[in-house]
């Protein structure tokens, strides 16, 4: 994979995920956004409460219920920050 | 004799309780010390990141958010005072409160009335003994703070924030509410482990501070919302952010005082453990050493009282 998203989901009280990944799905207060590399910079403020999806190569797929949360896309990839973030139960999904 | 041997024997039993309650007390403080200093960290790519995301944000917004803008009039100031919930911390409460009545008597002399927010029993109960206001206070997390221990704070805070804009000369403004017109944080700074120093900092209004970047480097965000309507978002968030680190770098100091306190009081155990000891030691061998010369006396003086016979 040569384009890569580097993506870091912080949560105020500790580092969640860090790491590669294809593409991220988040839903901001305009709409829902989907994030490639690549991707312009963007501040964006998400819905509450909302969730954030991670999708990695290979299909995998990761997904955090995000409180309080924005979101800040720049030249080093997309940083999700949040008063918390979880992983999603899978009944929420 | 034998009762001064019996008061020491007690005297050291009670050092020796002593010293194992500082000792425990020292040992649960300085693990505490190292897990207060992990949340620190892990605090802390969260406040780069919403630092830098305002930076960039404050370039591009009208500035002016009622957080941001300094009031004409300062009517009244709200100051939030953080102190632990126990004692045995050494100085690390009367730094604090110090530092806190300083500040207080300053902004008195500028003519500013001033509100007191409290986190920590031990400041709680210093006010309350002196019958002084306390307009809020929050308890029981000195030691363990969490995010939504800051937030609840930074809620009340910023209520009273926002309610002091519209106060007049006389009147309480439209909302009734006595609000106030600055905010200022006292906390306990954890520098290393052996300097933590009580600091009273600015949180609100919140200067924008203008520094040069070289063009090209910072880049042409979009914004969704708008960059004001974002703004408005963020500064709350920005400020818990502020309040949280505060709580957690005092949660770090109160750690590393109370281990300092503590060590100092079991060293000092010892060292009354040995005198109290020898005292103890040369007591008893004076009782003995009399008993002895009672018992040769009381021989010489029937064997003496014999040879006359």
């Amino acid at each position: 994979m040569a384009n890569q998203l580097p993506v870091k989901v912080v949560a105020v009280e500790e580092r969640v995920w860090s790491g590669e990944a294809e593409m991220l799905v988040a839903r901001t207060t305009e709409g829902e956004i989907g994030v490639l590399p690549g991707h312009s910079p963007l501040l964006g403020l998400l819905k509450e409460p909302s969730q954030v999806r991670v999708k990695l190569a290979g299909g995998e797929q990761l997904t955090y219920d995000v409180t309080g949360g924005f979101l800040s896309i720049d030249a080093d990839g997309v940083t999700v920050l949040a008063e918390s973030a979880t992983p999603a139960t899978p009944e929420s999904r | 004799m034998a009762g001064q041997v019996q008061a020491l024997r007690r005297r050291i039993r009670t050092v020796k309780s002593t010293k194992k309650i500082a000792k425990a007390q020292e040992l649960v403080a300085t693990s505490r010390i190292a897990k207060a200093q992990e949340r620190v960290n892990a605090s802390k790519p969260y406040a780069e990141a919403i630092t830098q995301v305002l930076t960039a944000l404050a370039s591009n917004a009208s500035i002016d958010n009622p957080l941001l803008v300094p009031r004409e009039r300062v009517r009244r100031a709200g100051v939030l005072l953080i102190t632990s919930d126990r004692g045995l911390a050494g100085a690390y409460n009367a730094n604090a409160i110090r530092t806190a009545e300083q500040l207080i008597s300053r902004l008195k002399a500028d003519g500013k009335e001033t509100v007191l927010y409290v986190v920590g029993r031990k400041g709680v109960g210093y006010y309350r003994f002196r019958n002084r206001p306390i307009e809020a206070s929050w308890t029981g997390f000195s030691e363990r703070p969490s995010f939504t221990d800051a937030k609840a704070i930074g809620d009340a805070l910023l209520e009273a924030f926002v309610a002091g804009a519209d106060d007049t000369e006389s009147t309480y403004g439209p909302d009734g509410i006595q609000g106030v017109d600055e905010l200022h944080i006292v906390s306990t700074q954890f520098k290393s482990l052996m300097t933590q120093s009580a600091e009273a900092h600015f949180l609100a209004p919140m200067q924008v501070e203008e520094r040069e970047v070289e063009p090209g480097l910072r880049p042409a965000y979009e914004f969704e919302p708008d960059a004001d309507e974002l703004l408005d978002a963020l500064l709350p968030k920005y400020l818990n952010t502020r309040i949280y680190a505060a709580l957690l770098s005092s949660a770090a100091s109160e750690s590393a005082s109370r281990r300092r306190a503590m060590k100092s009081a079991s060293d000092n155990a010892d060292d009354l453990l040995k005198r109290y000891t020898r005292e103890m030691n040369s007591a008893r061998q004076a009782a003995i050493t009399q008993e002895i010369s009672e018992i040769v006396g009381g021989v010489e003086a029937l064997s003496s009282a014999g040879s006359d016979m």
